[in-house]
């Protein structure tokens, strides 16, 4: 009999204690993002896709020695570049990054040995065509820079 | 005559405007408190604080189709949302807001607005048995138990306070508590009973409201994890939209309950700004309390549901029913 009366007012104690959670919740801020109205910035190790980094003079640091091409496991990076008359390094003409099979690995930016890669912090990445997704990172570059 | 049936006519366009906007902007009023409680904003897109998402919400129902299942039970299938909602409006009719507002006071009023109330859970069972689905089939027999369980505390409780009042009329009941606030029946000292389980009873009547209403945490009626939506399984369109209507009218007219049995209706403390406001304010606060228990709980089992009835609720509104008796009595 007195662990029933003591049941009743345990259980209703609790109630009470629940309700004074949730009461003090009420008047909280919200935590929530309104998304396509507000962003987050996004923290500094997110891995997107992979990005070109440019040199003081607005050109790609990139020297096209390829072994970012060679270091993916997918095959999803093709570069080209070519030597001009009388320079000593290579010029990069070409970067495509076809995103449909990358894996984020992150190979191309730990096998980089002139700091031409990064990760970028795009994430609103949605389309229905695949095509959209072949980025041309030179072209993305001179767009950044514009 | 003519100014009789204007009258009725009159009263019932009021009350189920009323009914239909209280319905409404409780809907609004939830999910703002749910999202709050959850740190959400929550409806906030159409219209400023989201107050244009109810009458959205109810275009979009109305513009659905009405889908009845094959197998059906047509007539009890269309009858029960209708069945879900009438109660709630009827019962509107004989709630006093005020000395003045009250479309037509009878002097067993509650009676009246009990016996309506236990229409409602008809509804749920017609709904449960027509739809020709297990899940709704099994929701229907738990609306069974739940409403025989929680009825009879509920009733033991109002007969306590009609008692204490010797009346079955909601005015006088009102009138009884209005000389000051330690006069309400909530109140065990100064009240006419003298019982100190007054404030229990209210708890024990509160508790049969959210019951009754089909609230959380007593919502096992459409309790989504194991019944998919419970009796509204089947429903679509308006019929899902009068159901959810139904529930919200409910809510307040046992709110305006609880304020009327054991809040002094209208009656205000220390008479201060007496007026209808007092008996809205106390009504909107007990539905208040609504939404932020539903927010609190998760939804008990149906064992717990039925412990709670048959093991505690019905003892201790027993017990306060012979005290109450005997202390009437005595004094």
């Amino acid at each position: 009999m007195v662990t029933y009366f003591k049941d009743i007012y345990s259980g209703l104690v609790s109630l009470f204690i629940g309700m004074e959670v949730t009461f003090k919740e009420f008047f909280k801020p919200t935590v929530t993002v309104q998304y396509p109205y507000e962003t987050l910035t996004m923290t500094e190790k997110y891995r997107g896709h992979v990005e070109l980094i440019e040199s003081d003079e607005g050109k790609p640091n990139c020297v096209v020695c390829g072994l970012c091409q060679r270091a993916c496991p997918s095959a999803c990076i093709t570069l080209a570049g070519v030597k001009p008359e009388g320079e000593k390094k290579k010029v990069l003409t070409k970067y495509i990054l076809d995103f449909t099979r990358c894996s984020l690995c992150g190979s191309c930016v730990e096998s980089c040995n002139f700091n031409a890669l990064e990760f970028s912090k795009e994430y609103n990445l949605a389309s229905t065509r695949r095509e959209d997704f072949i980025f041309d990172l030179l072209q993305r570059l001179e767009a950044r820079n514009k | 005559m003519s100014l009789t049936l204007l009258n009725v006519i009159f009263a019932v366009v009021v009350a189920i405007a009323f009914a239909a906007a209280n319905a409404a902007y409780l809907v609004w009023a939830e999910r703002r408190g749910a999202a709050r409680i959850q740190r959400r904003p929550g409806p906030n897109i159409n219209g400023p604080f989201g107050l244009l998402q109810p009458p959205l919400d109810g275009i979009k129902l109305m513009a659905k189709q009405l889908i009845i299942p094959g197998g059906a039970d047509k007539v009890l299938f269309i009858g029960a949302p209708v069945l879900a909602m009438y109660p709630a409006i009827m019962s509107f009719v004989t709630i006093p807001f005020s000395d003045s507002i009250v479309a037509h006071n009878i002097n067993v009023g509650i009676l009246m607005i009990f016996a309506f109330a236990s229409t409602g859970s008809m509804s749920l069972i017609f709904a449960g048995w027509s739809s020709r689905n297990k899940y709704s089939m099994m929701s229907a027999v738990r609306a069974v138990s739940q409403s025989v369980a929680y009825e009879i505390p509920m009733l033991i409780t109002t007969i306590t306070v009609v008692m204490i009042a010797g009346s079955m009329d909601l005015m006088e009941i009102v009138h009884q508590q209005s000389s000051s606030i330690l006069h309400w029946n909530i109140f065990p000292l100064l009240g006419k009973s003298h019982n100190i389980l007054m404030p229990a009873s209210f708890l024990i009547f509160f508790i049969c409201t959210l019951a009754e209403t089909n609230r959380a945490p007593f919502d096992l009626g459409e309790a989504e994890s194991e019944l998919v939506a419970g009796f509204h399984t089947e429903y679509g369109s308006m019929g899902f939209g009068l159901f959810f209507m139904g529930e919200y009218a409910n809510i307040v007219i046992g709110s305006c309950m609880t304020t009327i049995l054991f809040l002094g209706g209208w009656s205000c403390p220390f008479g201060l700004f007496p007026g209808v406001w007092w008996f809205l304010l106390k009504l909107y606060l007990l539905i208040a309390t609504f939404i932020w228990i539903r927010w609190t709980f998760p939804r008990t089992t149906i064992y717990g549901l039925l412990n709670l009835s048959w093991k505690i609720l019905i003892p201790l509104s027993l017990v306060n029913l012979l005290l109450t008796a005997g202390l009437i009595k005595v004094f």
